[in-house]
């Protein structure tokens, strides 16, 4: 039982971190409608910038991971801008290869500037583990901080689209980005925006991610970014509190999956239950169903 | 008996009763309208005919048969064929391919002959093609043929939506606001059309139109719907007549 | 006008045909002059394969319009049902070519059975949902395979999913399957030539298929689906036929890679979502639904990291912005206002008219 809910934890902290990466997952394509195959790869620079800065500069971690924020939001926008916006009108495909070449992109840079070996990224975390039930389930530092940092992040995030100028922007060019264009809403700043925060949310997750799990390499964002894709389909793509809900759900199974079913095949339950979930509910568990009109 | 007999068909949208209590009775070789405001329910009619829906209440017989709740592709082998308010073309497919899509269950032959190029694909084709030309010529689009179906005119797109409905041979065929964005020349030519196709194919026509020179024009019987329900119906000249539909139409 | 239309497709087909016949021709005479690096020369057949991936991919995207990013898998499934067939039959059929070719059938249909199997749940979703459940069956059955133990002894095949060991076999016996590594000692079959030769059976069988009653129900279905059901197309039927097709034909490529290497091992590399990702790129660069350019497109985006190796460690980043340079180029209205003004139809259109004046 006490193994079970130190497992439990676990799932919740990896959960936390796909949480935090679906968001950004969910709001670009709640807005955009695109796949944003090179969000993924965001969170590697973001774990990189702080790799770059804390170890490499000596800075102290909480720089740290604001230049990481930093540079990961302007990263964003500059894709936004170079990459994506001229291709607001062109086939969803074409958007989609785009975005993969914009992942190979980030990988290979990374690559060019850090070789392929492993870095051993140091945690940003300095809170002292709990230990629960006389050290039966120990809690660390990093677990703390990425729960508490995804609760945050989800609660600023959805009062900022509910009661902000720009929140319900957004929430408009997602609903309909010509009617809102036509209602004075800037839909070019809003998706900007939109990027923007995604990729400041990947920085955060990226440093989250390595903190525990504290390898780094340039393909440490594909899996994760695929898996926080999968969370938020999983909980309905387009919706924020889907994709709060997905990325929990979605760390729990794969640890738990992990821990009493098989170590090699963690990645094909989550992938199941994904399958299953859309087979039988086929927009996700929050997903709105959207009929078409004949 | 009728070619068409629906009885107390109705359906909800969670507690919303789009149709409501509908009943219907087309005749064989009838030009029969079915007209009313927006958001009447005229389309939602024509979706519960043709399986989009399936209707909460009521049975739809054609020719005897019972076809309520059936899938759309069973529909429309029973015989019940249809145009779109919102044109529906195969965009990327030539013209005739459009049409020969639609005689998809009338010439067939299996995938593996396809592929294999037996002789009977080439036999089946051909006949295709010609049956497609047959088709298109009675539209004056043999023409237009080998053209991409969206690169038509919109006059002509509409056109051929009905050139591939009649090429599934169907008993009914529905029209669904046939005149909507064309000028009055060409829904003149239109109405000449819909009767031709009448009279030469002994077709069975429900048409939902706006325009009340075509309606007038060419409708034998008509039904008025408001709000889902029935609101008058019988003979065209009649119809029109009637105060309620004219305040149905123009408001109070 | 008809004969026209009908001569104007079959000739198109017949230089995709062409272009093929004559790469082989080519290639073979600079391999006879010793003209070809080794380098290139271990290409020839994950060339073919790619061509083969990329023009049974656009049968789904192209064609079928549905965004399938679970290739790969098919093909991991073709290429391990094939090298298992190999390994086991070694003994019971020397001959190197029926082998091969009941290899060929076995993976063939074992791509088709997984196509149909997964394709009728999933053909149900619509567009990302799509897109995201075959990229997830796809890693799922690269995850499977790299669990599954398969040995054989004199009591028979013995099967497990833990280790080798608990296979429990007889001494002597023989690890056919050997979890994350694979499996080991299956004949080099496979050579430039077949892989030729299954190019051109794809693009027979996709040719064909798509220009027939099948094909344009396919189409009509991708174009617009609500009219392809009032003409009565079976929409269920012809999305499964494309998809089982398209998976089949992976599972073949699966094989010609099976039988180049002595060693198959189910990796992120060859049978993950990556591998499925860069298959859709040859599709949508070659132009969807253009089943010649999905051919141009694999063997130019193959060779291209290869071409540019003198640049070393930025090959791959090259490759990466000409990936997105081409989408913009292609895609955006700038690009494609810049392509009409600047298009070869366009300068010779404008060169005949300054004749004229």
């Amino acid at each position: 039982m006490l193994e079970f809910i130190s497992y439990l934890v676990n799932g919740i902290s990896l959960g936390s971190v796909y949480a935090i990466i679906a968001l950004g997952y969910t709001m670009v394509y709640g807005i955009a409608k695109m796949l944003n195959f090179a969000h993924g790869d965001v969170i590697m620079v973001g774990g990189f910038v702080v790799f770059s800065t804390m170890s490499g500069m000596g800075l102290p971690p909480v720089i740290s991971v604001l230049i990481s924020i930093v540079v990961c939001t302007a990263l964003g926008m500059l894709i936004e801008r170079i990459a994506y916006k001229p291709l607001r009108k062109a086939s969803k495909l074409a958007v989609l290869i785009t975005a993969i070449g914009v992942s190979y992109f980030l990988q290979n840079v990374a690559l060019l500037i850090y070789g392929s070996n492993t870095k051993s990224f140091t945690s940003v975390v300095s809170i002292d583990p709990i230990s629960l039930a006389d050290g039966a389930v120990i809690i660390s530092g990093e677990t703390i901080v990425t729960i508490i940092a995804c609760i945050v992040i989800m609660a600023g995030l959805t009062s900022f689209i509910k009661y902000s100028k720009s929140g319900r922007a957004m929430l408009a060019v997602s609903e309909d980005s010509g009617a809102a264009q036509l209602m004075g809403v800037n839909v070019n700043a809003t998706i900007a925006l939109t990027f923007a925060i995604g990729s400041g949310l990947a920085a955060v997750a990226g440093v989250l991610l390595c903190s525990s799990y504290p390898a780094l390499t340039p393909y440490t964002g594909a899996m994760p970014g695929i898996k926080a894709f999968v969370a938020a389909v999983f909980g309905g793509i387009g919706s924020i509190p889907g994709a709060f809900v997905g990325g929990i759900l979605l760390g729990v199974i794969e640890i738990l999956g992990k821990a009493y079913i098989s170590a090699q095949l963690a990645d094909a339950i989550v992938f199941a239950v994904l399958v299953i979930v859309l087979l039988v509910k086929p927009t996700g568990l929050l997903g709105k169903q959207i009929q078409e009109k004949v | 008996m009728a070619l068409l007999e629906v009885k107390e068909l109705g359906i909800s949208f969670g507690g919303l009763r789009a149709v409501d209590d509908f009943h219907l009775t087309i005749e064989e070789g009838q030009l029969y309208g079915l007209i009313g405001p927006n958001g009447a329910g005229k389309t939602t009619v024509f979706n519960l005919l043709t399986g989009v829906y399936k209707p909460t209440d009521g049975y739809i017989l054609l020719d005897g048969e019972n076809i309520t709740g059936k899938k759309t592709i069973e529909i429309n082998q029973h015989g019940i064929a249809r145009t779109f308010q919102n044109i529906r073309l195969f965009g990327d497919l030539t013209v005739r391919d459009n049409v020969k899509a639609g005689l998809h269950n009338h010439y067939k032959y299996s995938a593996l002959t396809g592929i294999l190029r037996l002789p009977k694909y080439y036999k089946v084709e051909k006949e295709m093609d010609e049956r497609a030309m047959e088709l298109l010529k009675v539209f004056d689009l043999d023409k237009e043929a080998d053209y991409k179906a969206s690169n038509l005119p919109y006059g002509k797109q509409r056109k051929l939506e009905i050139a591939r409905a009649l090429a599934t041979d169907p008993k009914l065929l529905l029209l669904d606001e046939p005149a909507a964005g064309m000028n009055p020349n060409e829904t003149q030519e239109l109405m000449n059309t819909i009767r031709f196709v009448r009279d030469e194919f002994h077709m069975t026509i429900l048409l939902i139109e706006h325009d009340m020179k075509l309606v007038s024009g060419i409708c034998e019987q008509l039904t008025v719907l408001n709000f889902g329900q029935i609101l008058t119906e019988g003979e065209t000249s009649v119809v029109l007549n009637d105060p309620k539909v004219i305040t149905a139409y123009l408001g109070e | 006008m008809k004969m026209k239309a009908l001569s104007k497709n079959t000739r198109s087909n017949l230089i995709t045909y062409g272009m093929v016949v004559t790469a082989y021709v080519v290639m073979e005479i600079l391999l006879k002059a010793g003209m070809v690096s080794s380098l290139l020369r271990g290409l020839l057949v994950p060339l073919c394969m790619y061509v083969i991936l990329a023009v049974s991919l656009n049968l789904v995207v192209g064609i079928s319009g549905e965004l399938s990013l679970g290739h790969a898998g098919f093909m991991c499934v073709g290429a391990f049902s094939s090298a298992l067939f190999s390994l086991c039959m070694k003994e019971a059929v020397p001959a190197g070519a029926l082998r091969f070719f009941l290899a060929i059938l076995i993976g063939a249909a074992a791509g088709a059975l997984f196509g149909f199997l997964i394709g009728v749940p999933v053909l149900r979703l619509r567009g990302d949902y799509l897109a995201i459940v075959t990229l997830a069956f796809g890693e799922i059955i690269k995850n499977v395979v790299n669990i599954i133990f398969l040995g054989r002894d004199v009591n028979g095949f013995h099967i497990s999913i833990e280790d080798a060991f608990s296979l429990n076999m007889e001494p002597g016996g023989e690890v056919l399957i050997n979890g994350p590594q694979g499996i080991t000692g299956t004949p080099q079959d496979s050579s430039f030539f077949i892989g030729i030769v299954l190019i051109l059976i794809t693009l027979f069988v996709v040719i064909n298929m798509v220009n027939s009653r099948t094909g344009r129900a396919i189409m009509a279905i991708r174009d617009n689906r609500i009219a392809a059901e009032s003409v009565g197309i079976n929409v269920t039927k012809y999305k499964l036929l494309a998809f089982t097709v398209s998976a089949s034909l992976a599972g073949v490529a699966g094989v010609l890679y099976a039988h180049n290497l002595s060693t198959l091992a189910a990796q992120p590399k060859n049978f993950g979502y990556n591998m499925s990702i860069m298959i859709l790129v040859f599709v949508v660069l070659g132009g969807i639904g253009n089943i010649r350019g999905s051919i141009i497109a694999a063997v130019v985006l193959t060779l291209l990291p290869e071409m540019l190796r003198s640049l070393n460690d930025y090959r791959m980043l090259m490759y990466a912005v000409v990936l997105i340079a081409t989408m913009i180029f292609t895609s955006s209205p700038g690009g494609q206002a810049f392509r009409e003004r600047y298009s070869l139809k366009a300068l010779i259109g404008r060169k005949n008219q300054e004749k004229e004046a």
